[in-house]
């Protein structure tokens, strides 16, 4: 059932003005009047964190909560790579323009123009005030910042430090917290989790949480509530996710009344360590900078692939010409550097055919060896050798590798106990990031009045398909620069109205409602444990709902969920008691979310007919077997409202406008 | 400046202070002493001088006593507040697999550095103040050398003696080094620091264990 | 293979706890530790026990999170890495590992092995920022060059990922590689020498409030430090702390 238009509140006026006319018209909230104001920020990540600080910054009394034991552990930290920002310091033509078409041609046409140039605008002011803060970004000799380039762009905007961006920007906004939090303007509340969305008046109002040393229940009240919860990639189990990432808060709100955006849309990324065995619990990245000098191929014999499965065969012992460089022979214009949803999917296509290469069969080879020799002769000749010896060459080559990529090689040896410079790594596909989320307007404020949804928990700025680099920026965008502000124009129409009780019978109906379950989850007291039902959910996903998806598999996917969480109600094990430190009641909750999330995660990828970004049905696709998207029919955005059961959401559309881009097919051939 | 002992840093800079004041004074000492193997005229002058100049007795003597109260309080307070840091031991702990046991074990070789200073103090200083204000004998210039090899006479005090040194020496190899660590000196001298004060924390101990030696093997014949 | 554990149980902060026995069969030596942990809770699971707390998130050495003292030594018997990033190929066959929680005044256990480690926020809290407004428009990110040997020394400092281990493997429980790395990273930037002085004093002041001990510096920190956290740091905030007294 498909129901009435959603307005974005996009403002009128030419795309590069639209952000700077907004803000000069939006209303202001004056500073006395902000003093008797509350917001709520649930998540405490690079959009929570630097929301908070930001808001608690213009006079806004913030509650932030998080479930870690500290604001500064929420899972930004683990992002690698580095954070885009159209600086232009290369002088290689950069451009607000430039990242804009990138991020929305990236992001395969599914993206909405209007938030996307926003983005690039505010990119610059993030790398100003983190530098401002005392992030130490990798420097030049000059004393200047230093910038590298990511898949799928020309320039090299990428301001980053070392491995660990993501870390150095959270601990940035984590301080701009503390200083807040110093000044009494933030009260922080760690390991607390948001159980429900308290709506007043058709306002979101408040939210009921959980401490989780205690199990006590709480109330808090707000003018607003900012849901910064991160992504839900979780649902599938495995996934380069922490391990308490989960989709509650935004399921909660989505379940009162704000629409879910987009759901099928999740990043599958090329390069992580693959699975070892059915104890795994979480999967890692190898950072995408990788498929620079790895070669990345199966056995060309499904003979060769078998015997080294059984152990009988060494990679190094294939010969060139038994090789398959799947990547290069598909698409020998891009080669190995095709995009992350390109590269996931042909590894796929490898090992369902019978070659990967692991004792799961579900892993490929990145293969350094053509890299150390390129590079160990061109080390040899310019240190002057005239005929080095191959075993030469391969340490100078080894020695250049590891300048690039030492600590990457080193953590890869520390988890699979092998040595990538003298075989092949193992890689594979997993779960890394989800685009869709809850649907927000323009002003970043989900269905739900008062109701806001910042970084990857919303859906707004990455398509079906986001590039590198992009989800730090837009986390820091969110929170620094774009929320705050638009949030003054829903709460200038706040200032009179006091403070938010917490005696009221729409917070004790949201207690309750909060208690019921936990009641209900204590005292199921069946015969499977939580991650009985995690780790089944996650298989489903991955087979049906994974890198390639069709109409036969996303219906099955639907029943069987439906089946399996109806099963968890019944037969779920939950030890312990809720008033105390639970961990396994924490997951429970979590986990039953995602049981319901998974269906109209299916139920959005049945509905899409069409392959875009990392969204690819098997129906749409060319003869060669690349993705047919439907401009046509499905340049829209599809936002859920719930109604009770996942099955039955009903679909809204936001229709996408190209204005400003011309809408192409994307090919890598 | 005020408070400035209230706080951890502040103690340990105190602690690094008289340590190496008590260093400085370590030095002096063997300089003094080692001229007692090689020219016990100088060694009794030198003796007299330290015993009878006004400065020394009323000022430097007071200082050094401060400094080690100080050192052995505040190492003291010290190690009674590290205690209480960890109120619930652990089961199990292989303190021994990131840090060297002298470093860890300060507390104890200090104590019994401490236990020496008192028999060393009953041997020598009590002696001295007896002899000058209890006794109130004349001074005489040329008495010390032969007051202290005589104490070397028996066994007991010649291995008690390389004990307590031997000790020392383990306290000294972190202590020294430590103290400038803790004034904050670690830049691209620290290497050539280290090997100095390991250097002077095995040299000068075994100096003062050499003096007794010798002294115990070369009794005064009469 | 099969491994002996001996883990400390404790229901809540106010019970005593105990070192109690399992026997784990069937370990593989491609599991994490953490992975080989959630093999226990599950059978314990499912054996109606209640399942082991511990504190765990990323599991890929970042977060910060995991904080097991194993066989007494913060993260386990390998260097540079965290718990999370252990794996069970470092153990042999028939090996009992006694799993505790970090143990420290200021990390008071919350349950099993999950401390609380708000003291090291607080230390934070009291100085660990540099007082611009996040609204404020600053100036240009490349408007002062800064030595790029400062820039590195300021990022290794700041790569601390706040996890503890440097309090729990010392002997004085003492909290000096943590605060000194946070002081650190402002101290060597020029946006954050101009409020180094205020910095270092209400650090240390909150520092020593929480009770953590004393620094004797035997350098266990910097041995267990997952990311190799330098004694350097210390000194320059001993540095920092005496030029600031002085002055103050």
């Amino acid at each position: 059932m498909i129901m009435g238009i959603l307005d974005s509140k996009v403002p009128k006026g030419p795309l590069a003005d639209k952000w700077t006319k907004h803000k000069n018209e939006i209303d202001l909230v004056n500073p006395a009047n902000k003093r008797n104001i509350d917001v709520i920020v649930v998540g405490t990540g690079l959009a929570g964190g630097s929301a908070a600080a930001t808001l608690s910054e213009l006079g806004y009394n913030v509650k932030t909560f998080c479930y870690q034991d500290s604001p500064r552990r929420a899972h930004s930290i683990a992002a690698q790579g580095g954070v885009n920002a159209a600086k232009n310091y290369q002088g290689d033509g950069d451009s607000v323009y430039r990242l804009f078409y990138d991020t929305v041609k990236g992001g395969d046409y599914r993206s909405r123009e209007a938030n996307v140039h926003r983005l690039a605008e505010v990119s610059t002011n993030i790398i100003d005030q983190c530098v401002a803060q005392g992030v130490p970004f990798a420097r030049e000799y000059g004393g200047l910042l230093d910038n590298r380039s990511f898949g799928g762009v020309l320039v090299s905007r990428t301001f980053y430090a070392k491995g660990q961006t993501g870390q150095q920007l959270l601990l940035g906004a984590y301080a701009a917290m503390n200083r807040q939090i110093q000044r009494g303007k933030i009260k922080s509340y760690t390991r607390h989790e948001m159980l429900d969305i308290v709506l007043v008046d058709g306002k979101a109002r408040g939210i009921i949480a959980r401490d989780l040393v205690s199990g006590e229940i709480e109330r808090h009240s707000g003018h607003a509530v900012v849901l910064a919860t991160g992504g839900y990639g979780n649902l599938f189990f495995l996934s380069t996710y922490c391990m308490g990432a989960n989709v509650m808060a935004a399921w909660k709100a989505h379940k009162r009344g704000a629409y879910f955006a987009n759901p099928c849309f999740t990043q599958i990324h090329p390069t992580c360590i693959p699975v070892s065995g059915d104890h795994q619990s979480k999967l890692t990245l190898m950072s995408e900078s990788l498929r620079n000098d790895g070669r990345i191929w199966v056995p060309k014999n499904l003979e060769d692939a078998k015997a080294i499965r059984e152990g009988k065969l060494k990679p190094t012992e294939i010969a060139e010409e038994e090789r398959d460089y799947y990547l290069e022979r598909r698409y020998p214009a891009f080669g190995n550097l095709v995009p992350r949803d390109v590269a996931s999917r042909a590894a796929k296509e490898r090992c369902d055919a019978g070659y990967g290469v692991n004792k799961t069969g579900e892993a490929v080879y990145l293969d350094f060896d053509a890299a150390i020799m390129r590079y160990g002769r061109e080390k040899a000749l310019t240190s002057g050798m005239k005929n080095p010896d191959d075993a030469t060459v391969r340490k100078l080559g080894e020695e250049v590798v590891e300048a690039k990529y030492g600590n990457l090689f080193q953590m890869y040896e520390k988890i699979v106990d092998q040595n990538p410079y003298k075989t092949p790594m193992m890689i594979y596909p997993a779960v890394h990031y989800t685009m869709g989320g809850l649907w927000v307007d323009y002003n970043l404020m989900t269905t739900i009045p008062g109701c806001y949804a910042a970084g990857e928990a919303n859906f707004s700025d990455h398509g079906a398909n986001r590039l590198g680099a992009s989800a730090l920026m837009q986390g820091l965008a969110d929170g620094y620069f774009v929320l705050p502000y638009t949030i003054g124009d829903y709460l200038s129409k706040d200032i009179r109205t006091g403070k938010i009780p917490t005696e009221s019978p729409e917070f004790d109906e949201a207690e309750k409602h909060v208690r019921e379950r936990i009641d209900k989850l204590m005292s199921t007291k069946g015969t499977h444990s939580v991650d009985y039902y995690h780790k089944k959910l996650g298989k489903i996903m991955w087979n049906k709902c994974g890198m390639a998806r069709n109409a036969k598999e996303l219906q099955e996917a639907m029943d069987e969920i439906a089946e399996l969480r109806k099963d968890f109600w019944e037969n779920v094990k939950v030890p312990g008691t809720p008033d105390s430190k639970n961990q396994e009641l924490e997951k429970a909750g979590r986990v039953a979310d995602f049981l319901e999330l998974g269906e109209l995660f299916a139920k959005d990828a049945l509905d899409r007919n069409e392959s875009c970004g990392g969204h690819f049905r098997e129906e749409y696709q060319t003869p060669e077997g690349e993705a047919l998207r439907d401009d046509e029919n499905y340049q829209y955005v599809a936002a859920w409202e719930y109604q009770g059961d996942p099955s039955k959401a009903i679909l809204h559309k936001e229709d996408l406008v190209y204005e400003n881009i011309e809408v192409k097919t994307r090919s890598y051939k | 400046m005020s408070g400035l002992i209230q706080s951890s840093i502040a103690r340990k800079v105190v602690m690094a202070l008289s340590g190496l004041f008590l260093v400085f004074f370590l030095g002096q000492h063997f300089t003094i002493n080692i001229t007692s193997v090689i020219a016990p005229d100088t060694f009794n002058t030198w003796s007299h001088f330290m015993g009878y100049n006004p400065l020394v007795q009323y000022v430097l003597q007071p200082i050094l006593i401060a400094g080690v109260i100080v050192h052995f309080v505040m190492g003291f307070v010290l190690e009674v507040q590290n205690n209480k840091a960890r109120t619930v031991k652990y089961a199990k702990f292989q303190g021994s697999a990131n840090a060297p046991w002298i470093s860890r074990n300060m507390i104890l070789t200090g104590a019994v550095v401490l236990a020496f200073l008192g028999l060393h103090m009953y041997d020598f200083w009590v002696h001295e103040m007896a002899y000058k204000y209890i006794e109130a004998k004349p001074e005489d210039p040329t008495r010390y050398y032969a007051e202290t090899v005589e104490k070397f006479a028996p066994i007991w005090r010649v291995v008690l003696y390389v004990i307590s040194f031997a000790l020392l020496s383990l306290h000294l190899l972190h202590g020294f080094a430590s103290s400038f660590q803790t004034m904050g000196v670690n830049n691209k001298y620290s290497g050539g620091i280290k090997l100095f004060t390991k250097i002077f924390a095995i040299a000068i101990p075994l100096g003062f264990v050499f003096i007794a030696v010798y002294h115990h093997l070369n009794p005064i014949t009469h | 293979m099969k491994i002996y554990l001996k883990i400390w149980r404790q229901k809540n902060p106010s019970t005593k706890g105990a070192m109690v026995a399992y026997t784990l069969d069937g370990i593989e030596a491609d599991m994490s530790f953490l992975e080989m942990l959630d093999v226990l809770n599950e059978e314990l699971i499912s054996k109606n026990e209640e399942p082991v707390e511990f504190d765990h998130d990323c599991r890929e050495g970042i977060c910060g999170t995991c904080s097991l003292m194993i066989n007494g030594r913060p993260h386990g018997p390998d260097t540079m890495i965290t718990a999370c990033q252990l794996h069970m190929r470092s153990f042999n066959d028939g090996d009992t590992i006694a799993i505790e929680p970090w143990r420290a005044k200021a990390f008071p256990v919350i349950k099993d092995l999950i401390v609380d480690r708000s003291s090291f926020d607080r230390i934070q809290q009291a100085g660990g920022y540099i007082s611009v407004n996040t609204s404020g428009r600053p100036v240009d990110a490349n408007a002062i060059p800064i030595e790029k040997e400062a820039a590195d020394a300021s990022f290794n400092a700041a790569t601390c990922i706040g996890c503890g281990a440097c309090v729990a493997a010392c002997k004085n429980a003492s909290a000096m590689l943590f605060t000194s790395a946070k002081v650190s990273q402002f101290a060597l930037l020029p946006q954050g020498r101009v409020e180094a002085t205020e910095r270092v004093m209400n650090m240390v002041r909150q520092m020593d409030l929480e009770g953590f001990g004393n620094c004797t510096n035997t350098g266990a920190c910097e041995v267990e430090c997952p990311k190799g956290i330098s004694l350097e740091n210390i000194a320059r905030m001993n540095r920092e702390y005496l030029s600031a007294s002085v002055k103050g």
